[in-house]
């Protein structure tokens, strides 16, 4: 539950932005807001969960610090964020981990990573991590299949569950039963509102980011995350396929598809995770939200880690050093996909929410004034 | 920072639109080019900050703009609001020259927004900046400082330096440093904010109007070229003023402290009583007259007096209403006289006769027997909760310029032009518009002129 504090100061800012509506061109946050009047905590984290944090409007307002009136939209979208994060996750008791999202990334990683390690050497022994492995099946004799597989599954699974719960109470709490969820061309709207990445564009010009001047690379950087991101699930997803029905058994030649795929969307994780940690180190922070920035943060080293470690296993997989580093690897995937649920990923959620709803409102919208 | 101690070939004094186009015309032309500003860099801009959209004609319908806005079409409209007062010389110049300025704009990094919601009623004659005038200052900036225009912020110009029509030097600063430059471009507004100089037209009542725009237009520099002979233009007690929300700041509350309620309602003075037709005719044509309306009440304020009925035709202000349950529990809210109030109401019910309510058009709900009347949208005040917004007169800019030719030159008392010194946005439009207002004509003139100013100014400062 947001602090009534932060809800009183949405309310206040929303209402001078609706009596102006200069940025109504930029993004969905203002087209949605001029369908209201008031502004309840639910309005609130509907709107916030729109805001892709492009800053177009920070720099654009007549009424940004130092002006009276004191008007953030990113910073309080930011901060409205992190709130609906919190409150929409499950269980209640976790939801500290928001809070805390350096702090927790390092410590459960690094858990993960003495685990792993005190399991490889209690019941595979210190040679495995000093041999060369070569051939089918190589990675197995560290880390044996069932060990790789079943405990990322049951991490996914365990994550998934979490954003279903967020996402239906998401979807509740801003107002609208499940079945008005089921609309075929709200989906698709929302779909490629959220794939295109939209509302980056500010309208044309691009993200503020890192500072005031339009750029596009704040959305080219993140459609290497995202893209680069489905590759390398793509990329397990046919691996585990062979494994399964080919009866095929990693490493796979360099010319395989679980290897292309998941080089490239390695590569491209490696750019767009960097990129974005430099742009992010470089933004400027008036109009940014500390703790959504350190959660930003956390979640982008992880990738850019995982996905380092990822590639460097492959350059060296025939190598003494496999072992090791497969892993250090697997200790970052761990560490990724154990606070996905309670991390900066959540925003995928509740953004795509937030695109169904404004999809179903504009609508009605547009069909009413016909 | 500049080198400050070289002369300029061009300066120009004022950084808001009429100010950067001059700059971005003269640089481009060769010149070394200095503006100096009064605000400090997160107010730069003058009032073109708080702008949202500029008149331009043009042939066709584009992207931006939904048809044909002919000459013929601009001029009538100008015509109309000003009533022939405006020089059709200039004035014709301004609506030529304003075809070119999307795409000039645009070149120099200005984006458009497409016509939404907010933007459809002017969406055939005027082109919206995405993200409205703080977003085309930006860009201006921008592309200034890209060119290598030297920009000094906080730095208001005291005394200039004229005799004969001819400009020398410039003070300005705190330290009232000299500046020495070629031609000098006047591009710093008018003296809206200058309560004092408004109280020689206005005395005391001055003292309630509140500054839509920025706390820098002191009028100095009209002040200091009617000083040195320039030949004033416009009514000098002429301002466009329009009814504000009394609780807005004093200064720069920009767009949102407007109210649009007043049609919608009845509108009463400090004694409860009402004053003018708040139904004379559309907002939009009439938002205007409301400023001096109020100006000339007692105290210069005024109460919006709206049922729950009228809440949702009108755009939502910054401020919520206030809101009672009955008239009289109202009229104490507002700090008014409850039953002056409740019988101004209960007459103004008495007198409404019914009628189709048509808030998109001039509908027949007017009042009979009632003065003043109330022409159009009466409705009988009878649906609790009541609301009250207190207003004040708002003013936005002033008229009072000084004349210039097709050349934006000043031109002196004895009808020669300067040699050396140009103006350019409201320091001169007076010129063309010398009363009312056509929205987003403002943005027009200074951009026309200030291009001209920059323009010649560079040729005078080269040759």
């Amino acid at each position: 539950m947001p602090a009534p504090e932060l809800l009183k100061e949405g309310g206040r800012q929303m209402t001078i932005c609706n009596a102006c509506r200069y940025c109504e061109g930029y993004c969905a946050v203002f087209p949605a807001m001029e369908q209201r009047r008031i502004f309840t905590k639910a309005d609130l984290a509907y709107l916030a969960n729109l805001c892709f944090d492009c800053r177009d409007c920070y720099y654009a307002c007549q009424y940004a610090p130092p002006h009276e009136f004191g008007v953030n939209i990113p910073k309080l979208m930011a901060e409205l964020r992190t709130e609906t994060y919190r409150e929409f996750t499950w269980p209640a008791m976790l939801s500290g981990l928001f809070k805390r999202s350096g702090l927790g990334a390092c410590l459960i990683t690094g858990a993960a990573l003495i685990v792993l390690l005190f399991l490889v050497l209690l019941f595979m022994g210190r040679d495995v991590l000093l041999t060369t492995h070569i051939a089918a099946g190589a990675f197995y004799r560290v880390v044996p299949y069932a060990a790789m597989t079943v405990p990322p599954l049951i991490i996914a699974l365990y994550g998934l569950t979490v954003f279903l719960i967020g996402a239906v109470r998401f979807w509740r709490e801003t107002g609208g039963g499940l079945s008005t969820l089921l609309d075929g061309g709200a989906l698709w709207r929302a779909t490629r509102d959220a794939f295109g990445l939209t509302y980056m564009k500010g309208g044309g010009a691009g993200c503020d980011y890192p500072g005031a001047s339009f750029s596009q690379s704040r959305r080219w950087l993140h459609h290497l995350v995202f893209y680069g991101f489905l590759l390398d699930l793509a990329s397990t997803s046919v691996a585990a396929f062979y494994h399964h029905f080919l009866a095929w058994q990693a490493p796979y030649p360099l010319l395989s598809w679980p290897v292309v795929l998941g080089t490239v969307g390695g590569v491209g994780l490696l750019i767009g995770a960097g990129g974005l940690l430099y742009l992010k180190w470089k933004s400027d922070r008036d109009p940014s939200a500390a703790r959504m920035l350190s959660m930003d943060v956390a979640f982008l080293v992880l990738l850019f880690l995982t996905s380092l470690t990822g590639l460097l296993l492959l350059a060296l997989r025939e190598t003494a050093v496999m072992g090791a580093l497969l892993i250090v690897h697997l200790a970052m995937v761990a560490g990724l996909f154990i606070t996905l649920p309670y991390g900066k990923f959540a925003h995928v959620v509740y953004r795509y929410a937030a695109l169904v709803r404004y999809a179903i409102e504009q609508r009605r919208m547009e069909s009413g004034a016909r | 920072m500049a080198d400050l101690s070289r002369p300029f070939d061009v300066l120009v004094v004022g950084g808001g639109n009429a100010g950067l186009c001059a700059a971005i015309t003269a640089r481009r032309a060769g010149a070394r080019v200095l503006v100096l500003e009064s605000a400090i860099k997160d107010f730069r801009g003058g009032n073109s900050r708080h702008t949202r959209d500029i008149r331009t004609m043009h042939q066709a319908a584009t992207e931006y703009v939904t048809g044909r806005y002919s000459e013929e079409e601009f001029w009538e409209d100008l015509r109309q609001v000003t009533g022939g007062e405006t020089d059709e010389r200039l004035a014709r110049l301004t609506i030529r020259a304003s075809e070119e300025l999307g795409d000039w704009m645009a070149a120099n990094g200005v984006r458009w927004q497409k016509p939404l919601r907010g933007t459809l009623h002017l969406a055939k004659s005027n082109l919206f900046m995405l993200g409205g005038g703080k977003a085309m200052m930006n860009a201006y900036y921008d592309t200034a400082s890209r060119l290598g225009v030297e920009v000094a912020y906080e730095s208001e110009v005291g005394e200039i330096d004229v005799r004969d029509g001819e400009f020398f030097t410039a003070s300005y600063g705190g330290s009232r440093q000299e500046i020495q430059a070629k031609t000098i471009v006047i591009a710093s507004g008018g003296f809206e904010a200058n309560i004092p100089w408004l109280k020689e037209y206005w005395g005391a009542a001055a003292d309630n109007f509140i500054v839509r725009g920025t706390r820098h237009n002191q009028g100095r520099m009209l002040k200091e070229l009617l000083k040195h002979g320039a030949k004033p233009v416009g009514d000098p007690r002429g301002c466009h003023a329009i009814a504000l929300d009394a609780r807005a700041p004093k200064f720069d509350g920009g767009i949102v402290t407007r109210l649009d309620s007043v049609p919608f309602g009845i509108v009463v003075n400090r004694d409860g009583r009402r004053f003018y037709d708040e139904g004379e005719d559309f907002w939009p044509k009439r938002y205007a007259i409301w400023g001096g309306l109020i100006a000339r009440q007692p105290d210069q304020i005024a109460y919006s007096v709206l049922d729950s009925k009228a809440l949702p035709h009108f755009m939502p202000s910054v401020f919520p209403p206030l809101e009672a349950g009955s008239i009289a529990e109202l009229g104490a809210t507002l700090g008014l006289d409850s039953s002056a109030l409740a019988a101004a109401v209960k007459e103004f019910n008495r007198a409404v006769r019914p009628g189709a309510f048509d808030p998109a058009g001039l509908d027949h709900c007017r009042t009979e027997g009632l003065d003043p009347p109330k022409s159009h949208w009466a409705r009988t005040i009878d649906t609790p909760p009541y609301y009250g917004y207190p207003l004040r007169p708002g003013i936005t800019f002033t008229y009072l310029g000084v004349t210039v030719n097709e050349q934006a030159r000043v031109i002196m008392q004895d009808g020669r032009p300067a040699k050396n010194i140009f103006a350019a946005g409201e320091v001169m439009a007076g010129n063309i518009l010398e009363k009312g207002y056509l929205a987003g004509f403002g943005l027009t003139i200074g951009s026309v002129f200030g291009r001209i100013a920059g323009r010649e100014a560079a040729l005078y400062a080269r040759a």
